[in-house]
């Protein structure tokens, strides 16, 4: 079962990816997560996103293009990247996320990813 | 000192709660008619009690509330039955039950059930916690990182399964006593902390259902006085709780069993866990339960005195791991044996673990720890960086990437 975890961040840890004293603790533990989940062969993919200010979002209505510059919704946890990974029960999901370093800071939200569409 | 007058009230509420499901279910063997049974008469009381005061005896009250209700449930489900005039007869005894008769304590019973060979292991410590201490889905479902409606399924299958199975709310036998009250124990020990491995582990920080676990693990004691293992059990957890304060400096940040400051032991929890090992050892049935509260009592003799007596604990690390080779007690034990014989012999010993130690955080502490000691700097860099990405705890992922910063 592939399930995605998202990992959502306090706007105060997107600041120490860039913030000197603190940058090389925050990759190092990003590092070391992302090695664990690739060592523990279930890693299926994943990225670190640019912080939502970074964000351009695009909807079509009616046959017009809106583009806006910022993320869809604005929430006090940002969306800082995501891990797929492949295992078999939500409770091994549950076990992998607790120790992805956002929930201990922000939070960790778990999805099961759905299966792709049918062939033919 | 308010907190001790909330505490206090909690485990009142906690142990009327327990004594009634028992009893409730005791009759019927239907936990979960007897759960919602007694929510009821709980409900009622919310709603009586404050109109027409606090009755004479509160548990009387409830008891006789919650039986009413399980007669109604069953009469609406046996109407069509012809059983009716059984039912009118137990009514008849609801009503002339006396008030303040001494109830029998048939909790004991419920926690066999609860560890019954036929529920399903993962299942029994969350079953304990919610039958006998009354704790939501929700409360449980997070202390063992589940999700809640995970857990809420997994329960309604257990208490089903005890109803269907037709477990019997009876005490086993002499002969099978010993594994059916391991059965309980582990149940019990898994509710404290996060898991099995933690305690020994670096992880032991994560608030789990430590209070929950140690008053079932001091009820087991009370109910059967004559069980070593249960008392080496309740001596374990006192050990663990004892230290707490140690285990983080006044920054948060977590402090090895080494460096920890031996003034921010509790003393008096270590002297009721010295008791406890004292009544058991005399008993003579050694266990593993035993064997670890042995190995905690030495941990704290030598903080107390500035050295400890390595040899000693590995010998009683080599016994816990014949009794019960978890991965947990084989790396304790690695590490045991390491300071005593070095740490090539250690390392020996890790290596020659069963699988599924690639996950086992102590582990890579370990490794890492021992590499280093050798001169293996690059070896002991990647096993850190290892444990770093499978640490949950936020303190312990700063402490091992500081030392990462040091180890080169």
């Amino acid at each position: 079962m592939k399930y995605t975890i998202l990992v959502y961040e306090s706007a105060e840890e997107i600041a120490a990816r860039t913030d000197p004293e603190r940058q090389q603790g925050y990759w190092a533990a990003y590092q070391a997560y992302s090695q664990a989940l690739s060592e523990a062969g279930i890693l299926v993919g994943g990225a670190g996103l640019h912080p939502p200010r970074s964000a351009t979002t695009i909807r079509v209505r009616k046959g017009e293009r809106q583009v806006q510059d910022g993320p869809f919704a604005d929430t006090k946890e940002e969306l800082g990247g995501f891990f797929i990974i492949e295992v078999p029960h939500l409770d091994d999901a549950l076990k992998w996320a607790a120790r992805c370093p956002s929930a201990s800071s922000g939070a960790a939200e778990v999805r099961p990813n759905l299966p792709p569409p049918p062939e033919g | 000192m308010r907190q001790d007058a909330e505490r206090s009230a909690e485990r009142a509420a906690r142990e009327a709660y327990g004594r009634l499901l028992a009893l409730l279910a005791s009759r019927s063997r239907d936990i979960a008619a007897a759960e919602d049974a007694l929510a009821d008469a709980f409900l009622a009381a919310l709603q009586q009690w404050p109109r027409e005061g606090v009755p004479r005896s509160p548990e009387a009250w409830l008891l006789t509330t919650a039986r009413r209700r399980l007669i109604d449930g069953q009469r609406r489900r046996q109407r069509q039955e012809g059983a009716e005039p059984t039912l009118a007869l137990l009514e008849r005894a609801v009503e002339t039950q006396p008030e303040e008769a001494p109830w029998p304590d048939r909790r004991l019973e419920l926690l066999f059930v609860c560890a019954h060979p036929a529920i399903d292991a993962r299942v029994r410590t969350a079953l304990m916690l919610q039958v006998v201490l009354g704790l939501s889905a929700e409360t449980i479902a997070s202390a063992m990182r589940v999700a809640p409606k995970t857990m809420g399924q997994r329960l309604w299958r257990a208490k089903n399964k005890t109803l269907e199975a037709g477990i019997a709310f009876e005490l086993p036998t002499r002969e099978s006593l010993p594994e059916r009250l391991d059965a309980v124990l582990d149940a019990i020990y898994a509710a404290y902390g996060s898991s099995w491995e933690d305690l020994n582990g670096d992880d032991a920080s994560l608030r789990g259902l430590d209070e929950e676990a140690l008053w079932l693990a001091a009820l087991t004691t009370q109910l059967l006085p004559e069980e070593a293992e249960a008392r080496g059990l309740y001596a374990l957890l006192l050990y663990a709780e004892a230290r707490r304060a140690a285990r983080r400096d006044p920054e948060g940040r977590f402090v090895p069993l080494s460096r920890q400051n031996p003034k921010l032991y509790r003393q008096d929890l270590i002297a009721e866990a010295e008791a406890e090992l004292k009544r058991a050892l005399p008993l003579g049935q050694l266990g593993p339960y035993q064997l670890e509260a042995a190995i905690q009592s030495a941990h704290l003799e030598g903080r107390r005195r500035g050295t400890s007596d390595d040899a000693a604990i590995a010998q009683l690390y080599e016994g816990l791991v014949v009794l019960s080779p978890t991965l947990g007690a084989r790396v304790a034990h690695a590490a045991a044996l390491a300071k005593v014989k070095g740490a090539a012999a250690g390392l020996d010993l890790l290596r020659a673990l069963p699988s599924h130690k690639e996950d086992y955080q102590p582990y890579w502490v370990l490794y890492a720890e021992l590499q280093q000691q050798l001169g293996e700097g690059v070896d002991a860099r990647r096993a850190l960086e290892r444990a770093l990405g499978l640490s949950e705890d936020a303190a312990i992922r700063r402490f091992l990437l500081e030392k990462l910063a040091s180890t080169s």
